[in-house]
């Protein structure tokens, strides 16, 4: 039985064993695809069936029973496959995929603890069996079922009741061994030595067959034993002893009672010896220690070669085994080796391994650390510049070179955290290869720039998005073969999916070259859901982005695609959480452009500081465009209170930060503060009105969430370098809760999305 | 001092599994992830016994005692091998290529110190 969970000695490698999976699963699914594909060598198969081993062989250790069952079957099948026994052809590939689903399904229930139903992935085995049926293999018969793994490794089958049945049992053993027994590195002592610790032993060697020392073969076996063994231990713990090496040597092992009259012969390969043939001499349990074995066999050893052992004491212990004790020596006979050669010292560790693998966690705090050394420091030199009489050359050198290192060392630390997009990416070959199969389209689907690296918690929140706009393009974006072959095109529809670094971001893109977005029926239905006014006057990219509204979704019929009721809006919101923007392009009949843009990673921005009234916040410096100071003739007074300012020609509604977060003190007319303008993730401009910039850094974000609680209008909060915790402001939080004041402005502030993308391009900066 | 052990799985939980049980019993372990790598972890080191897995990546645990078998320094060093499941051909073929003996998979930390115990004194 395998021990509770509570004391599973392995319990502490779970968490390894489920990251493993993950990493083979994924070099599974791109392994499949290439099967499909047709690109595959022998080799892949291979590399399938590893991953597939390597599971079970884990899932075992965990007693994760279904899914020992179930990759124990599949592996069964990838190894027929892998022989030549089995031909691939799609229907087997697609039984792989089904196979693959299953697997990771059960190590994501293993994982999450649950119990998969019993007929969970039923089919997939049904389907694994019918192959192997069809050629003959029968899994549950050649090979132990899981349970019986699990008991076979329990407890040894040692327990006190098994001894108590055959209290005190004789058995005589008759051991010889063979030459190959020593090839194979067995050691005759350790296998005594292990005998003793079943009972009482008294033990004969025989030496008869021990050639001069000159004549002595270094690889060949001279001695035999006879073992008298008193044990309470059964038959199987005995032949358990020489488990290893019965096939290397002559081995008899009988039952005697208390007559010693021989109860049951069991004769091993080989015929057995007699035992008082020639010389040998009897020990007695007590003198069976080691050392007096050593000691006897030596005086054996001494009495029937001429010279001592001592005098020829050079070769035998050149011997690698002589190290170990004399009997090897003798029993063993010099081995030829150059062990005789002085032992290196051991070169210190084992590997030089390319690359290590290290919890998140570690990196994580490392990151934290790092963030408050960059804190420790900036706060240091403030205090150095504002210390008295300022700071000396030196002191104010060393500053910046702290300042340096620092900077770098917060790079090195941020960059083991990134990893190549390849592991998101290469999921949707698989994604495609299904959806298009369902939907009867004909796509390819192009990937660029794989090994483009993003944090890793970046990466992670990359694969829902990326998977539900790859579902889109394919759902709404590419046409049938029919529809294509009419308009002139390809059968096969084209979708590139790339990653590229621009400007400290990470921008994906994804485009199809299907029929584009209709923006009329958009159009239509964005003003039937109410999602904008009946009268709006939307540009050609407004429409198109009109996908990522709330509640919008073009489809006419709820396919099993969009079946969880996820609409591009929830897309867009995920992405925002992440810091990152997604946008549309459409061009109808050609194709559409969906772009999305990331921070590289989630630890640190990049921020400008601006004072309000007596509070300092931070605006991450991606979503500015830029800071105007705007004259009193371009500001205006909306009915409801609110104020626009017009810049080159667009209204821009601005938002007064003072006033949002009701401090007393700030400046409520743009013409006397600053306005910055920034860009929502939505496109759309808007302009926060401060008092003061008061500079920029880089800053280590720290959850507000986690250390408080959500608050509206900001998304997270940093430590400034003097120790004052400062709020970073979060655009769309805020837009969003100026919205309610500014109804009837709705359509006004459409248009101004517009003038926002203008004034982007114009941008200063 | 202590016996040093190579333990050579393409499976990180497999290694850390066989790593910590044997380091709790006092042993030095070395760990390598595959035969090629096994074979370099062995330059210059010298090791009381070596644990393979057999189905890895680049060589096989039957590929690794082969080569080790036929280098006078590994000639008499103990070599067990994992093999998932009491499958005898893989027994046989680790025979033949000069295996000591062999570890059934999934185990449990005393069942591992066993046959280690039984092979490397």
């Amino acid at each position: 039985m395998l021990p509770a969970e509570h004391d599973d000695p392995f319990a502490q490698f779970k968490a390894t064993f489920f990251e493993e999976c993950s990493e083979l699963l994924a070099d599974m699914e791109q392994y499949l695809a290439d099967m499909e594909s047709g690109a595959f060598e022998n080799e892949t198969l291979h590399a399938i069936f590893r991953a597939v081993h390597s599971i079970k062989a884990g899932a075992g250790a965990f007693s994760f029973s279904r899914l020992v069952e179930f990759s124990h079957k599949f592996e069964y099948l990838l190894d027929e496959l892998r022989e030549g026994k089995l031909e691939v052809s799609p229907e087997l590939v697609e039984t792989l995929f089904r196979g693959f689903d299953v697997l990771s399904d059960l190590i994501g229930f293993a994982q999450n603890g649950e119990i998969a139903e019993d007929t969970y992935g039923q089919d997939a085995l049904e389907r694994i069996e019918g192959y192997l049926a069809g050629n003959g293999a029968e899994v549950g018969v050649s090979e132990p079922t899981p349970e019986a793994v699990s008991a076979s490794n329990g407890n040894d089958n040692s327990t006190p009741s098994d001894k108590n049945e055959t209290s005190g049992t004789h058995f005589r053993i008759e051991f010889t061994p063979r030459e190959a027994m020593y090839r194979h590195a067995n050691e005759p002592l350790l296998i005594i030595r292990e005998l003793k610790e079943l009972g009482r032993t008294e033990t004969v060697v025989d030496t008869s067959r021990l050639p001069s020392l000159q004549a002595m073969e270094p690889e060949d076996a001279y001695l035999s034993w006879v073992f008298d063994l008193w044990t309470e231990y059964k038959r199987e713990d005995v032949d358990e002893v020489f488990e290893f090496v019965i096939d290397d040597c002559d081995l008899t092992i009988v039952t005697l009672d208390q007559s010693n009259e021989v109860v049951s012969v069991d004769v091993s390969p080989g015929a057995p010896k007699s035992e008082d043939d020639g010389f040998g001499f009897f020990v007695d349990d007590e003198a069976m220690k080691e050392g007096a074995v050593s000691a006897a066999i030596a005086e054996a050893v001494k009495n029937t070669v001429e010279s001592s052992v001592e005098n020829t004491g050079a070769q035998p212990t050149a011997s690698a085994a002589a190290s170990k004790s004399p009997v090897s020596v003798t029993a063993k006979a010099p081995v030829k080796t150059d062990a005789a050669v002085p032992v290196k010292a051991p070169a210190s560790g084992g590997l030089k391994a390319a690359s290590i693998r290290v919890e998140v966690d570690r990196v994580d705090r490392l990151v934290n650390m790092v963030g408050e050394l960059v804190i420790t420091q900036s706060m240091l030199a403030q205090e150095v510049e504002n210390g008295e009489g300022g700071a000396t050359d030196r002191v104010a050198s060393g500053m910046d070179e702290l300042s340096m290192h620092i900077r770098e060392l917060q790079e090195n630390v941020m960059s083991i955290r990134m990893q190549p997009v390849k592991s998101v990416f290469s999921r949707m070959p698989r994604i495609v290869r299904d959806v298009s199969k369902k939907l009867n389209k004909k796509v390819k689907l192009v990937t660029v720039g794989e090994d483009t690296e993003v944090d890793k918690t970046v990466i992670e929140e990359l694969a829902d998005p990326l998977t539900h706009m790859i579902r889109n393009s394919l759902d709404h974006g590419l046409e049938t073969p029919e529809e294509r072959a009419e308009a002139g095109k390809a059968e096969e529809g084209i979708i590139r999916l790339s990653a590229e670094h621009r400007g400290g971001r990470i921008v994906i893109e994804i485009i199809d070259d299907g029929r584009g977005i209709n923006r009329e029926k958009v159009l239509s239905l964005a003003k039937e859901k109410g999602v904008v006014a009946e009268d709006a006057q939307l540009t050609e990219n407004e429409i198109d982005n009109l996908i990522f509204a709330p509640g919008f979704s073009t489809a006419e019929e709820v396919t099993d695609l969009s079946g969880r009721g996820v609409g591009m809006d929830v897309v867009r919101r995920n992405i925002q959480s992440l810091g990152g923007r997604v946008s549309v392009q459409s061009f109808p009949g050609r194709g559409t452009r969906f772009q999305l843009t990331l921070p590289l990673t989630l630890a640190v921005l990049d921020g400008m500081i601006v004072g309000v009234a007596d509070q300092k916040f931070v605006i991450p410096i991606n979503s500015i465009i830029e800071t105007v100071r705007p004259p009193k003739k371009d500001v205006e007074r909306m009915v409801d209170g609110s104020s626009v300012i017009r810049i080159r020609g667009e209204y821009i509604s601005v938002l007064p930060v003072s006033r949002i977060f009701g401090l007393d003190g700030g400046e409520q007319d743009p013409s006397q503060g600053l306005v910055i303008l920034a860009e929502t993730e939505g496109g759309r401009v808007v302009g926060l009105l401060v008092d003061e910039l008061a500079g920029q850094q880089q800053v280590v974000i720290k959850s507000l969430e986690t250390n408080y609680r959500a608050v509206e209008g900001v998304a997270s909060a940093t430590i400034l370098g003097d120790g004052s915790v400062c709020l970073i402001l979060d655009i769309d939080g805020l837009t969003a809760m100026q919205v309610p004041e500014e109804k009837e402005a709705a359509p006004l502030t459409i248009s101004d999305a517009q003038n926002g993308n203008h004034s982007a391009n114009v941008a200063a900066e | 001092m202590s016996k040093k052990i190579l333990a050579v799985d393409d499976s990180k939980t497999m290694r850390d599994m066989v790593s910590f049980t044997l380091k709790g019993a006092g042993y030095d372990v070395l760990v390598a992830d595959d035969g090629v790598n096994a074979l370099s972890a062995l330059v210059g080191e010298e090791v009381d016994l070596i644990i393979t897995d057999v189905n890895m990546p680049n060589m096989n645990g039957i590929e690794l005692v082969q080569k080790l078998r036929g280098d006078p320094r590994f000639r008499a060093t103990p070599i067990l091998i994992l093999t998932t499941e009491s499958d005898d051909s893989l027994k046989q073929q680790g025979r033949a290529a000069g295996a000591t003996g062999w570890i059934v998979k999934p185990f449990v930390p005393e069942k591992l110190l066993k046959v280690v115990g039984k092979v490397c004194a």
